[in-house]
Formats: C-alpha cells, sequence, structure tokens
C-alpha cells in the first residue's frame, strides 16, 4: 500500500533547472507568510498601524475592511449577523478567494502551514511509517459541518475556542510580550505533534475545517495550477511527493478519463511546489479555461518526436 | 470463478468502504461533541473579567465576536485584552480586570467603533449609560469608611460622582458620637467602569465591580415600596390605619402611639417567661 516517497524530491529540477527556478514558489510563499503575520506586527511592535485586528477580522490603513468568511459563517451559525464594515470585509474576501483560489489561505497566509509543513518534512526525514493514523481526507467536510452545528448548538463561535490559526496569530499579534503567554502553543505543539507521529498531512488535509470551508470556496477559482506539458511529465513522481493534496493531481496530468490539463479540485492549495519540483516544467499558474490545451499538447508531442528522430 | 473473484472483490470494497465511513462518522462526532463541550466551558467567564462598553448580553457577545480584537487595538488606555487560551474567558474575546486597569469612559467609544460584528452595540453613544457591570461594595468590615474613616477615594474617583456613588451619612453607633459615610452604590446609574475598584487605598479592594446578574438584588415584582406610592397618590393607600400594640420593655410608653399607653404584660415566671404563655 505505501507508496515510497523520495528523500529529495525536487533534485534533479535543481540539477536542471537551477536551485532558485527549483525553490521560487517555494521561496514566493514563505515570504507571503512572513509579510502576512510582519503587517500585523508592524502596528503593536512600531506603533505604524498598517493592519489592525488578526485575521479573523482586520483594518488596512484608512479604507480597506476584512473579516475571514468563516468566522462570518459560524457567527450566523451561533444566531448573530455581522454589522455592516464586518459584512464587507467577508464579502471582499470571499470574492478574492473566489478568483484566486480559496486554498491559497491555506498554502500563502496560513500562520499553521509551515508548522504541518515541518511536521511532514520531518516525517518523511524521520521515516513514520505513512499508513496508520490516516482517516479520509473528507473528515475534515464532516468537522466543518460539526463546527457549524455546535456553533448554533451552544451559541459561540465553536471552532475559534480551539482554532489553532487564529489562536496562534492571536498569540503572535497580541501576546508576543506577555510573559509566559497563553496555552495556545500547547495547541500549536498538539497540532505539529498530531502531524508528526499520528497523521500524514493530518491537520490541514484531513482534519481543518478552514481549509474545507476555502476547498468548497476553491472548486470556482479562476487562478489554477496547469500540467500544461503533461506530454512531457516522465514519472518521476515528484510532484505527488510533495504536493500536500496528492489526489489533485493525477486528472490533470494523466486525463484518465480525458480531463483537461488544469487541476480543478478545490483542495489544490495552489501552493505552486509541484511547479518547482518538476524538472520537465510540465505545470505552470494560469486560468481554469482549457484555451490552447490541444495545441500545447500537440506542440509537446511534436516536439519530443522531432527530438526522437 | 471470475464471477467469485469480483464478487468478493465487492464484498472488501464495501467493507472497507463501511469501515472507512464508521471511522470518519466516529470522528465527526468525536470533533462535534468535543467543540460542544468546549463551548460550555469557555462560557464560564470569570466574575473579574469585565467586557466592554456596549457589549451584548454574554450569551448573544460570544455569538457575535468574531475574536478580532480590534476594540482592543482602539483602546486608548490599553484597558482591554485579548483573552489567551486559558484565561477564563473564551479565547480571542475581549476583556478587562478593573482593579489593573479600569475603562477611562472615551465619549466618543473607540472600541465600540471599531467592532465589526456589532458584538459591541453601535446604539450605545452616551458612554454613561454603558452597563459593563455593577461595583459593589463587598468589604463592610475592610472598608476605610465602614470603619468610620473618612477615605471616600473611591467616590472621589467616579466619574459619575453622587450619581453612581453618594456617601450615605449614618450614626457611628460604636462611637455614638460620629457620623459614617458609608459608599452606597446605585445600580442604575453606575455604568462598572472600575475606577472605584482600581483606586481602592487598601490591599483588597473593598469595592469591586461584578457582572450585572452577579450584582443586582432584584425585588419581586409585586412589592410595592408604601413610602412610594404614599407619594404618588398624595395618602396612604390603606384608609384607617390598624393601630396594633406595640411591643416594649415593661412600663415603657410606647413610641409609637404617643399617647402615654403603657403596655400591659402579664407577670413573670420563675423561670423567665410570662404567665399564661405556653412556649
Amino acid at each position: 500500500m505505501s507508496r515510497d516517497v523520495k528523500a529529495k524530491p525536487g533534485a534533479e529540477a535543481v540539477a536542471v533547472r537551477g536551485w532558485w527556478a527549483a525553490h521560487k514558489w517555494l521561496i514566493a510563499r514563505r515570504t507571503a507568510q512572513a509579510v502576512f503575520l510582519a503587517v500585523f506586527l508592524v502596528g503593536p511592535v512600531t506603533g505604524v498601524w498598517i493592519v489592525k485586528g488578526t485575521l479573523a477580522s482586520s483594518y488596512t490603513l484608512w479604507f480597506l475592511p476584512l473579516t475571514d468568511p468563516f468566522m462570518a459563517l459560524q457567527s450566523l451559525a451561533a444566531g448573530n449577523l455581522l454589522a455592516a464594515s464586518g459584512f464587507l470585509g467577508a464579502l471582499i474576501v470571499l470574492v478574492a478567494y473566489l478568483l484566486i483560489g480559496g486554498r491559497m489561505y491555506c498554502s500563502w497566509v496560513c500562520p499553521i502551514n509551515p508548522v504541518t509543513d515541518l511536521a511532514y518534512r520531518l516525517r518523511v526525514r524521520l521515516g513514520v511509517p505513512r499508513t496508520g493514523g490516516n482517516f479520509p481526507r473528507s473528515v475534515r467536510y464532516g468537522v466543518l459541518v460539526a463546527a457549524l452545528a455546535a456553533s448554533a448548538a451552544t451559541g459561540t463561535l465553536a471552532w475559534e475556542l480551539v482554532n489553532p490559526i487564529t489562536l496562534v496569530q492571536r498569540e503572535l499579534v497580541f501576546g508576543l510580550f506577555v510573559v509566559g503567554g497563553s496555552l495556545a502553543w500547547v495547541v500549536v505543539l498538539g497540532v505539529f505533534l498530531f502531524d508528526l507521529a499520528a497523521s500524514e498531512r493530518g491537520f490541514c488535509g484531513r482534519l481543518c475545517p478552514v481549509g474545507a470551508f476555502y476547498g468548497l470556496l476553491g472548486r470556482y477559482a479562476l487562478l489554477r495550477v496547469r500540467a500544461d506539458h503533461r506530454a512531457a511529465c516522465n514519472d518521476c513522481m515528484d510532484c505527488y511527493a510533495v504536493c500536500p493534496e496528492p489526489r489533485v493531481i493525477p486528472p490533470a496530468l494523466k486525463a484518465p478519463h480525458g480531463e483537461g490539463p488544469v487541476i480543478l479540485s478545490g483542495d489544490c492549495t495552489n501552493c505552486g511546489r509541484c511547479i518547482d519540483v518538476c524538472s520537465k516544467a510540465v505545470f505552470r499558474f494560469g486560468g481554469r479555461f482549457p484555451d490552447a490545451v490541444k495545441a500545447d499538447d500537440q506542440a509537446t508531442t511534436t516536439h519530443h518526436r522531432a527530438a526522437a528522430e | 470463478m471470475a464471477h467469485d473473484d469480483r464478487t468478493s472483490n465487492k464484498q472488501v470494497a464495501r467493507r472497507r468502504f463501511l469501515a472507512t465511513a464508521v471511522r470518519g462518522v466516529a470522528l465527526v462526532a468525536l470533533a462535534g461533541t468535543g467543540l460542544g463541550l468546549a463551548g460550555r466551558v469557555a462560557a464560564n467567564k470569570p466574575a473579574h473579567a469585565i467586557r466592554p462598553p456596549g457589549a451584548l448580553d454574554e450569551d448573544a457577545f460570544l455569538a457575535a465576536c468574531v475574536r478580532c480584537g480590534r476594540c482592543v487595538r482602539d483602546c486608548p488606555y490599553d484597558t482591554l485584552r485579548l483573552a489567551g487560551l486559558g484565561d477564563g474567558a473564551a479565547a480571542g474575546t475581549p476583556y478587562f480586570v478593573a482593579r489593573d486597569v479600569p475603562c477611562e469612559m472615551c465619549p466618543e467609544i473607540p472600541c465600540v467603533a471599531a467592532c465589526p460584528t456589532g458584538a459591541l452595540d453601535r446604539g450605545l453613544t452616551d458612554i454613561d449609560a454603558a452597563e459593563m457591570g455593577i461595583a459593589v461594595v463587598v468589604g463592610h468590615e475592610s472598608c476605610l469608611n465602614y470603619l468610620g474613616l473618612r477615605c471616600d477615594v473611591c467616590y472621589r474617583v467616579c466619574p459619575l460622582i453622587d450619581e453612581a456613588i453618594t456617601l450615605e451619612p449614618r450614626h457611628n453607633v460604636r462611637t455614638q458620637a460620629h457620623t459614617r459615610f458609608l459608599p452606597t452604590v446605585h445600580t442604575d446609574k453606575c455604568t462598572g467602569c472600575g475606577k472605584c475598584e482600581a483606586a481602592c487605598v487598601l490591599p483588597e479592594a473593598a469595592i469591586r465591580v461584578l457582572p450585572e446578574d452577579l450584582a443586582r438584588g432584584r425585588v419581586g415584582e409585586h412589592y410595592r415600596l408604601g413610602w412610594a406610592e404614599k407619594k404618588k397618590r398624595g395618602e396612604s393607600l390603606v384608609e384607617g390605619v390598624i393601630d396594633l400594640p406595640n411591643r416594649g420593655r415593661e412600663g415603657m410608653e410606647s413610641p409609637d402611639t404617643g399617647s402615654g399607653r403603657v403596655i400591659d404584660l402579664p407577670d413573670r415566671t420563675k423561670k423567665g417567661g410570662y404567665e399564661g404563655f405556653e412556649p
């Protein structure tokens, strides 16, 4: 059952395309994560306010209200309609993620992502058995329903009681200079250990209802990873090894039922790591519509044929 | 043979599907139960955690607040803080501890203006009408004014001096010669800002802000204050007051009747009771 994971996926891409090109999107992503944390921290540290608030709801400079639509949904389930500015903020975020892909929140913004990514890397390095604690990835949708049901039943934002994302971000933005801190770090440690020892990609990939919610949004997103040059694929499996949601790749890459080269699953986090590690440059970011795909496929095939002759 | 294989494959697939489904359902149920439990625990806010001005009733507040901290950011006096996990109040919700930093009652109420959810009600435009909690004199044995001194600090710092806190003169029974000025909180005026609690000079404050439901007593709906009703009507509600004999010391004039009538009591028994009365 268990597939082998290469100890160093992407080594070939580094050799062929150079280190920077083979880490471009990873670096961009880590930078984005740092920036999204930094803009919240600039205010409390320097007193010059760019963003006030947290990922739950914030106000940027003098004009931009943003609210996490999943918070709004929990609040709605608990029986409250947001005030106008909060509602507007939720709408803006909703539209943005509908355009760029809901789970870009997971891979480009969420402060828990570096934690679970690190846990996964350690997991591979330590050779933790791949199966065992792995429950279905669809459980997160159940947790999403459970979180909303619990919000309705208890009249409070149920997921926010344990949500490590907002717990850790609040801790960083509000409690960084409070000696001792709160139990939020225990929850983060719990997530790390859970992913390291109990379940592969367990938190983000199987449990987190925030990711599930954004995954639902992501189904309709315009920005996509496309396997335009899939004809060049040499089956090295590096993209599968780095992908946090490996199931999203085959339909686009292998098209067992004639699907287009676009990754259309809402579960794809648009992290772009597959683009990085592919030595054949199969993947790229693009739109969702399969415009000049056939031509591209043909061109690649022709090119190969030409090379073979 | 091939047919048998297919059947067994089908059975295996079905069994695997069932196992997966049961596992998934169990996990979701576990998550729901856990969250429900956590919700109950988080609803138990400690009494010293006071919500910002304009906060809805605790139940409605917990439903509305998205734990963003913007009210905390816009509080110019760093009164408000955001509850960390395990601090007592639900994690991420704003509160203040009056003894540490009380509410300065800004007229613009910036915390309410910052709230994107309505958890802090924008209907609150006059900070004097805020109902964050109610101050209660808890230290009747330690309050310096109760002991007979003129501390008066809580009264002096009250933003609604002579309205929310008054000093009620009472005879000092101990000295028989002085007056005690007892700080008295008027619940309909007190905003719960906590300046009195923060300023109390004692090592442990004798006056404390408590959430309204803990601080307020209430008489039954059917109660009428005789003197208030009398004032309203201009005369006594009951015609012809029934004059019952007042009990007093033997041979003492009744102070009420003023008629000089002496209360007749039966003779005392040896045991200290009255003749003719069975205990």
